[in-house]
């Protein structure tokens, strides 16, 4: 009898003391659930979460909870978690574009606002709230210009892909291969993929495999940092020269500081921007939307798109890498 | 080729490893003689290098060969294989990084200790999957599926920075070539760790121990070798190979990926023992054998590439010749090859009697 009654006093203050962590936890934060993908990605992946680790605090009035899953299948199995965990905000980098439609609908549904960064998904504009991006069209575009603009003979590409079927790979992929396509003295020599990744060792690989098969090219586009020096190390063991001097012109993207500094130095030609820093946006989007106001500067896609720029050997300065340089 | 089947006492285990490098550079010939050529080129940095399919099969073939002599080593003593020598060589890259990290600047003295350190934490990380195998007598890959399973994790926490750049001429000296030297160091690497190993084995009775042990621990313990220490001992050595291994793939690269550092790497291994004709069961063993083995699937790929088959789609051509290397070297094919050769042997005089009647 006594131990029942002790037992059910312990119940009840079990209880008491959840309601009062819970109460205490929902005080005036906002709940936030942010999908990633995983650090060890590229440099831009590990800018891009030590900035929404810096932006998403306790101090700045968030209750959040991160998540970085390398795959969509993860990555939608996170979402749904956040959908029943009832957070208020969900805010997402899409490892592929496509599939997201139904995950989109079921948080809309339970009132939940969704933000996209870095990374665009493939579905009706009025299923996210915002999304912060960069054009990485654009970006391909700008890097296709580039290499137009120096007006060579011929242009014989090796074309290392990073993770195929998102925004990133799409968008600096199909400006290339619309100009191979369209002129004569463009030619994609060989074209290789990380698969699933943005791995330097499987563009390292795809370069060897290249050269073994004695292939010659003498443009490198490749889709990101890592890759394209996964590419360079390459060259390097198989005595090929590259940079401005060299008989390989090398491509990158992302403008990681050490990238920035090797076309600094000469030894790459290009590199491309793609700014990793949504955080600082959607965090003021939010405390708009929380204060009962409207966002405003979107576009007819609900975009706020990043402005990018391309670097070249022959122009860049200290202060651009110093500037733009990540890391 | 016959004639070594014939003498089967020395060279019976090498059979099938010389034949299939010698198929695969039969078959190089054929496809395109030039393959084997090798000339001297001067890269970005100034260095002369020798560049050529033969220089990229024995570079790239590196920490496979290394890591495969280790395998053979824990494999003859223990019965069984170590699968978790991808994942620790992820964290010896990373214990590595990290020390030369902690020291600020990478000269000659701060890589040597970041050599030594590195060796030992991925010592100690052996020693637990040896401790399990050898004192609790797990079956080696369920003992080292732990480590497997959960090693490049234990990486990312080591060095949680994702991936961590090396820019040093020190760096792309060991992963690359030394300037003045145009052969790959990876190369010499392999050379020191197979003159170690044959040292060891030339100056003690590991060997003939390490063998006894995996043909009969306990007639061995009867005879007064200890299998537990014996085991300890090849998981030791296997934790020297790896580190090894491991700082190749890093300077290779000059950067860590604790994700794709060796990955896929304990397969190969295992293959490569198995190809170079040793017992996966335990007991005898020749280490050339699995290095032979780890240069044949080197060659595989190589030729691969240079047939145009994209990085992607290798493995599965890999495939289907691996299974035609192992099939042949089975104990059942090779018990009915013998006996054709013995009928063919016996009846071979009187056949060419025969012919030279008529």
């Amino acid at each position: 009898m006594n131990r029942k009654l002790i037992a059910l006093l312990l119940v009840l203050v079990m209880v008491f003391a959840f309601t009062a962590v819970n109460a205490f936890a929902d005080d005036d934060l906002i709940k936030v659930g942010i999908i990633n993908l995983d650090p060890s990605e590229s440099g831009y992946r590990q800018a891009n979460v030590k900035d929404l680790n810096d932006t998403f605090t306790k101090d700045n009035g968030y209750d959040a909870t991160f998540v970085t899953a390398p795959t969509a299948d993860k990555q939608l199995e996170a979402a749904r978690a956040f959908i029943t965990d009832e957070v208020e905000y969900i805010l997402v980098s899409a490892a592929e574009t496509t599939g997201w439609d139904e995950v989109l609908e079921e948080a809309q549904e339970a009132g939940i606002k969704v933000f996209l960064f870095d990374r665009m998904i493939d579905c009706d504009p009025s299923l996210y709230t915002a999304a912060v991006v960069s054009d990485m069209r654009l970006e391909g575009e700008t890097a296709v210009a580039w290499l137009e603009s120096l007006g060579l003979e011929e242009y014989n590409i090796l074309h290392i892909q990073g993770q195929l079927g998102s925004a990133a790979q799409i968008g600096r992929s199909d400006p290339l291969t619309e100009k191979c396509e369209a002129a004569d003295n463009w030619n994609i020599v060989r074209e290789g993929t990380g698969g699933d990744s943005w791995d330097p060792n499987e563009a390292r690989k795809i370069a060897e495999a290249a050269i073994d098969a004695g292939e010659s090219f003498n443009i490198v586009y490749a889709e990101n940092d890592g890759m394209a020096d996964g590419v360079v190390q390459a060259l390097d063991a198989k005595g090929i020269t590259h940079g401005i001097d060299g008989d390989v012109i090398i491509m990158g993207f992302d403008c990681n500081k050490w990238a920035l500094e090797k076309v600094f130095s000469g030894e790459w030609n290009y590199d491309g921007q793609c700014s990793p820093f949504q955080a600082g946006v959607i965090d003021e989007m939010i405390k708009t939307l929380e204060a009962g106001g409207e966002i405003e500067g979107l576009n007819e896609l609900n975009q706020i798109i990043s402005v990018e720029k391309g670097f070249d050997a022959m122009t860049i300065c200290r202060q651009d890498i110093l500037t733009y340089g990540l890391g | 080729m016959k004639k070594k089947n014939s003498s089967s006492s020395g060279l019976g285990q090498l059979l099938i490893p010389l034949v299939a490098l010698g198929i695969l550079i039969v078959f190089n010939l054929f496809r395109d003689i030039s393959f084997f050529s090798i000339t001297m080129r001067v890269n970005n940095s100034g260095n002369s290098v020798l560049a050529g399919n033969l220089i990229s099969v024995i570079d790239s073939a590196s920490e496979l060969a290394i890591i495969a002599m280790g395998m053979t080593l824990v494999t003859a003593a223990c019965g069984g294989q170590d699968i978790s020598v991808g994942a620790v060589g992820a964290i010896s890259g990373a214990v590595f990084v990290k020390v030369l990290q902690g020291m600020g600047s990478i000269t000659v003295s701060s890589v040597i200790i970041g050599l030594v350190l590195c060796c030992l934490a991925t010592i100690v990380f052996k020693l637990f999957n040896g401790t399990l195998v050898a004192v609790f007598r797990i079956q080696p890959m369920i003992a080292t599926l732990i480590l497997y399973s959960c090693g490049r994790s234990i990486a990312y926490w080591i060095n949680g920075d994702a991936t961590p750049q090396l820019n040093s001429p020190i760096i792309s000296s060991i992963g690359m070539t030394i300037p003045g030297i145009p052969i790959p160091t990876p190369i010499f690497a392999v050379l020191l760790v197979g003159l170690l190993l044959f040292l060891v084995f030339r100056f003690t009775s590991l060997s003939l121990y390490t063998q006894s042990v995996g043909i009969n621990a306990n007639a061995a313990r009867l005879n007064g070798i200890n299998p537990t220490y014996i085991k300890l001992v090849s998981f030791i050595l296997l934790g020297v190979c790896v580190s090894v291994a491991s700082i190749i793939g890093v300077c290779r690269l000059g950067q860590l990926n604790h994700k794709t550092l060796l990955v896929d790497i304990e397969m190969d291994a295992i293959l490569a023992v198995a190809i170079g004709g040793n017992n996966l069961g335990g007991g005898r063993f020749k280490l050339i054998g699995s290095i032979l083995g780890a240069y044949i699937i080197q060659m595989l790929t190589t030729t691969l590439y240079a047939m145009n088959v994209a990085p992607v789609n290798v493995k599965a051509y890999k495939a289907i010749v691996i299974i035609i290397i192992v099939v042949a070297g089975s104990p059942v094919v090779k018990s009915k090859l013998t006996a054709l050769w013995n009928r063919i042997r016996s009846g071979g005089p009187q056949n060419a009697q025969k012919e030279g009647v008529s």
